[in-house]
């Protein structure tokens, strides 16, 4: 039997007016806020902990475990952080969710909130996105009117603030303790670890970062329980998962649907490849984590399957490419990506990052060499493992990955320049054909 | 120095961001996005005043303004016009957009146009892929773009025509823009399509193929599923 699609955060998405706080309500909406300033918080973190959510913004750490983290009763102020940040290459979904359902994201914060003791939230959406700034701080201040942020919260004595905050283009402000940094008014810049945030974050304060599906999760876990939850997904990755598919396939778009369900499934969905086209590679969640090639579309897309294919699940946002993509120009991209967004606080990774995408443009342009090839290997595992924050070994996954699987064609690129050898017009999808209006199947 | 550039009016609007924070410092950011709706750019005077306000080093707030790549050093005129070029936005047609946007305004990246009303950047990725290839005009949504498409859009701009965005309001200017990420909660919310097809297409296929969630236990005394499934009818399909 195939793997059902599952729309929960999704469901009422096609309500016109969801985005407002009377569409949401209508839904369901803020009930859960409601069952939970009636529970003990420690018994929302409980529940969370069973549910077994793990983060979604990529690294998939247990949510409630991170709660759990908190030191309850320091007499400290304690923040709940959103990573709004959404800037990994392939990653869109924290977006469309912002912009269609940006009360259920409050919902979260305000139930996260109660059960870490914060008192004052923080939403840090990145700048490059008004649509999605503006629902979110709409939802906000209708929130507030209703008496749903702010004080005396219906009736429970509990506080809470929530302040929208805009970024201004740096992907590394997304890696939670740049994103800190960033929100204290400083250039976001990675903090050493230890300390976490959760005991000296936010103005050295105990604080939670998580990321916007993470916390969009919580109301139904809260209103539904964690088994309810645990039906959907594996042991070790359980509920359901927002899933955005792009690339040359037919429908791409949002998708939900139970970890675990595979990208054959979700080709299936999406309405297969555009015509013609079979799949060369696609990437689980992001550039950052390696690319799987066609052999691979039956893997569970799972933590855990993921990683056992030598990959990761990522923001499980999976991007397709078909047989018309350079797969050199594909990663020579990527890196001008990471060279621009590297924060220049560590030298492997400024200067690597340089140096790579140097070589790798040899390679566009057909002039690379056979030696280059080792060099490039050389260059990215002095930058894996010893760099200050994980956007370093982000850079250094691309290339790796792809010569393994393609080998030939940067062989090839040492003689013929890859916009000889890949037509670019081939891989457009201007051609209406290629598209298939949605809902038509 | 402060006099030159703000008027009491601004000095209030500043007031009202960094009250937003626990910390003063913290409002730094929102601080220059308000100096960049006002000036267009990134001016000294700007970082001058904003040092003041906030107690810190003109060095200080200058550090955080070049760290960032929205916050811009030289006007950025009228309009800021992004197009993808990550990978996949590139594969997918996005350097042919850039190459057309770019062949009709006559300036490349980070470039604004000799009558200042056009500025054109190569932008990173969107969280827009599924929308690929994409375009911004001042950082609105303008999704699934063709050649043709985006010099469209470029010349009824150019011709003072109204554009819409492809997921948001009707297209305003730079400076508007920057005063939404000052200020965002804007009042435009409610403007242009609530949601897109795309972002509808694994709704409506579940809908087509008759596939749902699990529903909530029944014991619960709440039972939010019921009306869940309540509205489900009475919505219109995609
Ligand atoms: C370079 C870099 C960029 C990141 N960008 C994001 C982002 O945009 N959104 C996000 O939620 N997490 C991002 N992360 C992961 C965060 O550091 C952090 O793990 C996450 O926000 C935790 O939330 P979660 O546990 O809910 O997933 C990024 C990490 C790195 C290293
Ligand atoms: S790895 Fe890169 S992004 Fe991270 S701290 Fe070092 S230079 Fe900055
Ligand atoms: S690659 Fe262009 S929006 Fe993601």
């Amino acid at each position: 039997m195939s793997t059902p699609l599952t729309p929960v955060i999704t469901e009422h998405w096609d309500a016109p007016d969801l985005f407002t706080l009377e569409g949401y309500q209508r839904t369901g909406g803020y009930r859960a806020l409601a069952k939970a300033l009636a529970m003990d918080p420690d018994s929302i973190i409980a529940t969370v902990k069973e549910s077994g959510l793990r983060g979604r913004g990529g690294a998939g750490f247990p949510t409630g475990l991170k709660w759990s983290f908190v030191p309850q009763g320091d007499g400290k102020p304690h923040y709940l952080v959103v990573n709004a940040d959404e800037s990994e290459p392939g990653a869109c979904k924290d977006v469309p969710i912002m912009i269609a359902n940006p009360h259920a994201l409050i919902e979260g914060v305000l139930i996260t909130s109660f059960a870490i003791r914060a008192n004052h939230a923080f939403i840090y959406i990145r700048g490059e996105v008004p649509e999605a700034i503006r629902r979110v701080a709409n939802a906000v201040r209708e929130a507030e009117a209703a008496g749903l942020v702010g004080t005396n919260i219906l009736g429970s004595g509990w506080d809470l603030r929530i302040t929208v905050h805009s970024g201004a283009g740096a992907y590394i402000c997304g890696e939670e303790t740049a994103l800190l940094d960033s929100l204290e008014g400083y250039r976001g810049q990675p903090r050493l670890k230890p300390p976490f945030p959760a005991v000296a974050g936010l103005y050295a304060s105990p604080t939670v970062v998580n990321n916007v599906e993470t916390i969009t999760n919580i109301p139904w876990i809260v209103n539904n329980g964690a088994d309810w939850f645990r039906q959907f997904g594996t042991e070790k990755s359980p509920g359901f998962k927002v899933f955005a598919v792009s690339g040359h396939v037919r429908r791409p778009g949002i998708y939900e649907a139970p970890l675990g369900i595979t990208m054959h499934e979700l080709l299936d969905y999406a309405g297969g490849m555009r015509d013609g086209a079979e799949v060369k590679f696609w990437i689980p969640g992001g550039s950052s984590v390696p690319m799987l090639t066609a052999e691979h579309l039956d893997v569970p897309l799972t933590y855990e399957a993921m990683a056992e294919a030598g990959t990761m699940l990522g923001t499980g946002t999976p991007m397709v490419f078909d047989q018309t993509v350079s797969v050199v120009k594909a990663v020579t991209r990527w890196l001008e990506f990471y060279k621009h967004e590297s924060c220049g606080k560590c030298t492997p990774c400024r200067e690597g990052t340089y140096w790579i995408t140097g070589v790798l443009q040899r390679f566009e342009e057909g002039k690379g060499t056979d030696p280059d090839l080792d060099l490039l290997n050389e260059l990215c595992s002095q930058i894996m493992g010893r760099s200050f924050c994980a956007l370093g070994d982000a850079a250094a996954t691309p290339f790796p990955a792809a010569v393994k699987l393609f080998r030939d064609e940067f062989l090839t690129a040492t003689t013929t320049p890859v916009d000889e050898s890949f037509d670019p017009a081939r891989s457009y999808v201007f051609d209406a054909d290629s598209r298939e209006e949605v809902g038509v199947r | 120095m402060t006099a030159d550039v703000i008027s009491a009016e601004t000095a209030a609007e500043m007031d009202r961001i960094i009250a937003r924070y626990p910390n003063s410092r913290s409002a730094v950011m929102a601080l220059l996005h308000l100096m960049q709706s006002q000036q267009g750019e990134i001016t000294i005077g700007a970082i001058g005043a904003i040092a003041e306000r906030l107690n810190l080093t003109t060095a200080e707030v200058s550090a955080v303004s070049t760290f960032y790549t929205m916050y811009k050093r030289r006007r950025v005129g009228e309009h800021h016009i992004g197009v993808c070029t990550n990978t996949l936005c590139a594969v997918l047609g996005g350097d042919a957009v850039y190459q057309a946007v770019s062949d009709r305004l006559g300036i490349g990246h980070n470039e604004t146009s000799a009558d200042g009303r056009f500025h054109l950047e190569r932008i990173e990725c969107q969280a827009a892929c599924t929308h690929a290839p994409v375009m911004t005009v001042d950082w609105e949504f303008m999704d699934d773009q063709t050649p043709s498409s985006a010099v469209d859009v470029i010349d009824k701009l150019a011709a003072g025509e109204p554009v819409a965005s492809t997921r948001g309001p009707m297209i305003r200017d730079f400076a508007a823009t920057e005063r939404t990420l000052a200020f965002p909660d804007d009042g435009l919310a409610a403007e242009g399509t609530p949601v897109d097809a795309l972002m509808l297409a694994g709704l409506t296929v579940a809908r087509v193929r008759g596939m749902a969630a699990p529903p909530a236990p029944t014991e619960s005394t709440q039972q939010p599923q019921e009306s869940h499934q309540a509205d489900e009818s009475e919505e219109p399909s995609a």
